[in-house]
């Protein structure tokens, strides 16, 4: 059967796995072994996992991310979430179509006390944030414990295909970030008193100052002195009919199936929301050969990197600023994305419904901190610490920075550090958190002589290693700074070595050298597309900045230096002196998809589901609230809104929406009291059963 | 300036039907919490049994009538409380269990409950999967069952609307009023609430309520830990009671509720005195090690969410329920010992009675046995 796989990538290798062979609902099928069911079975085409219990709705892959139970299959007989749960050969793997049974296993068990493990520092997390407080930790000697429940370190380094901005110095700028991830694990490898547990989930933080570590085999104690959380974050949702069938998911998930799984997921996707997330998303979504009808934003402008937006644009991804999801259908599973234009009032223009054929909605609408260990643990009274997305939603890079210094903050409360945390050290935190900022006209050099780099960057973002790379050392960002614009000090140095071109995290810098010929010059294009889309002699479509086509160019050249520059591929094309200066990209998504699909008013706003996991819609929220319910413990006491397997951590942001939209206070509602355990745990895991004796 | 007939302090498991049973009378009464909506105290901590097995006669008679509201609330009213007849189970591994139960069939069956002692296949029957080894048989009361206390709390306080008790939420109780010796109202963060009968359904923090007007009132909170798991299919039905004490616990007990989650809670030995409720560690390691010893294929089931709350003991594990000799027009009905939620429906008719001075001969026997100037020299049995 054919392998729903990404097979070649421009940036990722394709590594050699090993075949094994399982049954999905007793069809045989085969996956690699150790990679997790639902990439196996996503390989498979098998995208709907089960039918929900209540309303027997179809169920399928959501955050991908071991948080929602959304993709619940019942595997060896047991029901696990299947974006956590490693094939293995032979496997017997089965849908969840209404509740699972429970194994008849009445084979007596033995248990064992849990024991207490006490540590200096216990990090939540080997992600960014926890992965650089690990290293200063790790450098001082203390003894740490990272615990991640994923089977590989990095967090979401892992899934980011791209380069990195940020400063070379401070945050690996210009290396892409799952390489990162391998970088920052090499150097915790070399630190002896940090011990990395994976596979290891956080349940709960506990008012005795311990923290429950639940893994397949065993649950563990930990009574740490500090505790780091740097947790990261998880995707915010968003409310429109047709919000649950299989195929809507977030860019999180996406990047998971695609970059981390190589699983090709989707022939055709719609992305919701134009920050760096969804943009990014976009980005490797063509880079894994998907193509992206389009990408909407609600607000007039997109709200990420504008060097991020050019290279979808250029790609030629329509990108609609000021557009809203009205609904998405589908039997039972997404096939089609109505959206529409949007007033000034967040209305929805009349006549404006515009319906795309997609498999794929990807949800990039914003991400929530994952901050509930951090506030129990205050709430406790332990000494807890906060570093990255768990603290405060920002960039992997500021992340990194951020882990660093509290990895420092924690070594001095141990009285393990008595050096100074330099106050520099928070300014740049700061900086490499800072939104992008304002967009300038650009500022293309007058000469037309020699060979030179033309940054076509025009906004003001924390990233400068094109100053960094220089071997002459004339590129320089506007007053020094991370977020200033760079500029060329003196173009007579400029000896064409492209390293700026190549490392520029934004594919925004190109190379214009009239030395051989002033009246055609060689441009220089970065590209980090499919490789067969750029041979040599093939006539490429070289666009602006902004995706306007400068027409066809024959490639001349095309350099490769895997070992420096991994990914990106350095396109030489001739062009006319008049648009030489203005190229900057390759078009690649040649044919775009008609929207012209008949909309035809279905599903209403109400029918949209708001808690997943029970199967709560807006409109019977929506009714609690017109009732008088202004407490959200009261409004699960009656609708069970919230109380399913991942603890609201999706629907809550979308209740407190509803409240607003219904004209309630928000100072009035009352919050959910929030309880452990953080995922679902087997009962003889706590009780204290070891893999291995269940049969004493 | 509010005036009432009634104010019950506490929008709980007691002070909800109260309220509704008062109602129903025409007795102008305001329900006053300092929680946002009802049932936010302890209510929503209960598990959701629901027994008359009990082995005192008034808590048998309160259990049975609460067990009527319960069952039949859906056909009379219309809202599901996920009221399950699934019937209440103390499987016997020991002699010491034996004989306690056996000792007291005699009393529940002459009060009318539908319960015996049975061999260990019908328990094993009744409980697929439960541990065999030495199971010696055990008492079932198929008639008891469970509710659900959210559901029930909220049907109790529409109910109560529509008979037209007034509630007050977010509004905390500073002190009891008196004057001349009499009860007069009370102060809230909100003013003065006037009034010539005030309920102490204060549950767990009634001593703190009853201490503004110089009252002493013996209610010890302490503290239990419960936990729901993932739904599966339904398996089981009845409430499993385990009385053997391990070490650092009491008895512990668990059920499947009508979405197929298994909720149970266990009692800490020696109890954990005072008003913490938030989780420890120790909690699911301890009854995890005992539910799958006793039920093994549980070991398998998820656990989804952890919860402590409060049982408001009194001195001998039984209700308070009568009036303040001291404070005329202070009336107690608290010190449930955590069985508020299934004795709370009968219970408040029993106060509506009596603060309308219209009870029964039945009522005396409660009366009697709940009232807070007994002497506190047993203890109950099933307690």
């Amino acid at each position: 059967m054919k392998q729903h796989r990404i097979t070649s990538h421009p940036i990722l290798d394709t590594p050699k796995n090993q075949v094994v062979t399982f049954t999905w609902n007793g069809q045989p099928m085969s996956g690699y072994q150790g990679e997790m069911i639902s990439s196996a079975l996503f390989s498979n085409d098998v995208k709907i996992f089960g039918h929900h219990h209540k309303d027997n709705s179809p169920q399928g892959i959501f955050c991908a991310n071991g948080q929602c139970s959304q993709c619940l299959v019942i595997a060896d007989n047991l029901p696990v979430k299947s974006c956590m749960t490693p094939l293995h050969d032979g496997m017997s793997i089965r849908s969840v179509d209404g509740l699972p049974r429970l194994p008849e296993d009445d084979t007596p068990v033995a248990v064992a006390e849990i024991p207490v493990i006490d540590v200096e520092v216990l990090i939540l997390g080997g992600g960014p944030a926890g992965l650089t407080a690990a290293i200063e930790l790790g450098k001082l000697g203390i003894t740490t414990i990272i615990v991640d429940d994923k089977d590989r370190l990095g967090g979401k380094l892992v899934l980011q295909t791209h380069k990195f901005f940020g400063s070379v110095e401070d945050s690996h700028a210009g290396t892409r970030g799952f390489e990162i991830a391998v970088l920052l694990q090499q150097e915790i490898e070399t630190y002896k008193s940090v011990r990395v547990w994976l596979n290891a989930t956080v349940i709960g933080v506990f008012s005795d100052g311990i923290v429950g570590v639940a893994s397949n085999d065993a649950y563990r104690k930990i009574r740490p002195e500090k505790l780091l959380v740097a947790t990261g974050a998880r995707e915010k949702m968003l409310s429109f009919p047709g919000n649950s069938l299989p195929g809507v998911y977030g860019a999180g998930a996406f990047q998971t199936l695609v970059n981390r799984d190589l699983v090709k997921c989707s022939k055709k996707v719609l992305i919701v929301g134009g920050g760096n997330v969804g943009l990014i998303a976009g980005y490797h979504a063509i880079q894994a050969g998907i193509e992206v009808v389009a990408l909407i934003e609600a607000m007039p402008e997109v709200g990420g990197y504008k060097v991020h937006a050019d290279k979808l644009v250029r790609l030629g991804v329509p990108i609609l600023t000021g557009h809203t999801v009205v609904s998405v259908q589908g039997s039972d599973h997404v096939e089609s994305v109505t959206i529409a234009q949007l007033d000034a009032n967040w209305q929805v223009i009349e006549r404006t419904h515009r319906t795309y054929g997609v498999d794929t909605v990807l949800i990039a609408v914003g991400l929530a901190e994952v901050n509930e260990f951090f506030i129990k643990a205050r709430y406790f009274g332990m000494d807890v610490f906060a570093a990255g997305d768990a603290r405060e939603i920002a960039e992997a890079s500021a992340a990194m920075f951020a882990g660093k210094i509290e990895g420092l903050k924690i070594a001095k409360a141990l009285q393990r550090y008595d050096g100074d945390i330099p106050r520099e050290w928070d300014e740049k935190a700061e900086i490499l958190k800072s939104k992008p900022g304002r967009i300038t006209e650009s500022r293309v050099p007058e000469r037309e002589s020699g060979v030179f780099p033309v940054f076509h960057c025009t906004q003001e973002v924390p990233c400068n290693p094109c100053t960094s790379v220089c071997p002459e050392n004339v590129i320089r960002t506007e007053k020094d700074l991370i977020t200033g614009l760079p500029y060329v000090t003196d173009y007579e140095q400029c000896k064409g070595c492209m390293a700026c071109i190549a490392i520029c995290p934004g594919l925004a810098a190109t190379l214009v050298d009239y030395r051989k010929d002033p009246e055609q010059p060689m441009v220089t294009l970065p590209y980090e597309i499919r490789r067969d889309k750029v041979r040599k002699g093939q006539l490429v479509l070289v666009t602006d900045v902004d995706g306007a086509w400068l027409g066809r160019y024959p490639v001349e050249r095309v350099i490769a230096n895997k070992k420096k520059h991994p990914g990106t591929l350095l396109v030489q094309v001739r062009m006319a002196r008049e648009v030489a200066k203005r190229a900057v990209g390759i078009w690649v998504q040649e044919k775009q998809t008609d929207p012209s699909k008949i909309y035809e008013q279905g599903a209403l706003p109400d029918d949209a589901v708001i808690c997943r996991c029970e199967r709560v819609t807006a409109g019977e929220i929506r009714s609690a609230i017109r009732n008088g319910v202004k407490d959200m413990n009261q409004l699960k006491a009656l609708n069970r809104a919230g109380m399913g397997a991942c603890g609201s951590k999706t629907c809550r942001p979308m209740i407190w929406r509803i409240f607003q939209e219904e004209g309630v206070d928000l100072g009035e509602v009352t919050d959910r009291v929030d309880r452990p355990l953080f995922v679902e745990v087997p009962l003889g895991i706590l009780a204290g059963i070891r893999r291995g004796d269940t049969d004493a | 300036m509010r005036n009432y007939d009634v104010i019950v302090v506490g929008a709980g498991s007691l002070g909800v039907p109260t309220a509704m049973a008062l109602g129903e009378m025409g007795i102008k009464t305001l329900v006053v919490d300092k929680k946002p909506s009802p049932g936010q105290g302890e209510n929503k901590h209960a598990i959701g049994g629901i027994r008359a097995t009990h082995s005192a006669p008034a808590k048998i008679l309160v259990g049975l009538r609460s067990l009527e509201i319960f069952a039949h609330w859906a056909q009379i009213h219309g809202d599901d409380i996920e009221w399950m007849q699934g019937g209440y189970l103390f499987p016997v591994y020991r002699s010491a269990e034996e004989t306690a139960l056996k000792g007291i069939l005699p009393i529940q069956k002459r009060l009318g409950l539908n319960i015996d002692f049975y061999d260990a296949d019908t328990i094993c029957d009744l409980v697929p999967g439960i541990n065999p080894r030495r199971l010696a048989g055990g008492t079932f009361s198929p008639e008891d069952g469970s509710a659900s206390p959210l559901l029930a709390i909220n049907a109790f306080y529409r109910k109560a609307m529509a008979f037209g008790v007034d509630f007050a939420f977010n509004e905390d109780v500073k002190s009891l009023n008196m004057k001349d010796g009499k009860i007069c109202g009370i102060t809230t963060d909100g003013g003065i609430i006037n009034a010539p009968v005030v309920i102490d359904a204060a549950g767990a923090y009634s001593t703190a309520l009853c201490e503004t007007a110089g009252i002493d009132v013996p209610v010890t909170p302490d503290s239990h830990e419960g936990a729901i798991t993932e739904p599966v299919e339904s398996f089981f039905k009845c409430m499993v009671v385990d009385l053997r004490p391990a070490p650092g616990s009491k008895n512990y007990y668990f059920y499947q509720n009508l979405h197929g989650q298994v909720v149970c809670c266990i009692t800490p030995d020696p109890p954990i005195v005072g008003t913490d409720k938030r989780e420890t560690s120790g909690f699911l390691p301890q009854i995890g090690a005992r539910m799958v010893e006793l039920l093994p294929r549980l070991k398998n089931i998820r656990v989804r969410r952890v919860w402590r709350g409060l049982y408001p003991m009194s001195p001998d594990g039984s209700p308070l329920v009568g009036w303040n000799r001291k404070a005329r027009g202070l009336f107690h009905a608290t010190g449930m010992c955590g069985q508020g939620f299934m004795l709370g429906p009968g219970i408040g008719e029993v106060v509506a009675r009596m603060v309308n001075d219209t009870t029964t001969d039945d009522d005396n026997t409660v009366m009697d046995e709940f009232s807070p100037y007994r002497e506190f020299g047993g203890q109950e049995a099933l307690k």
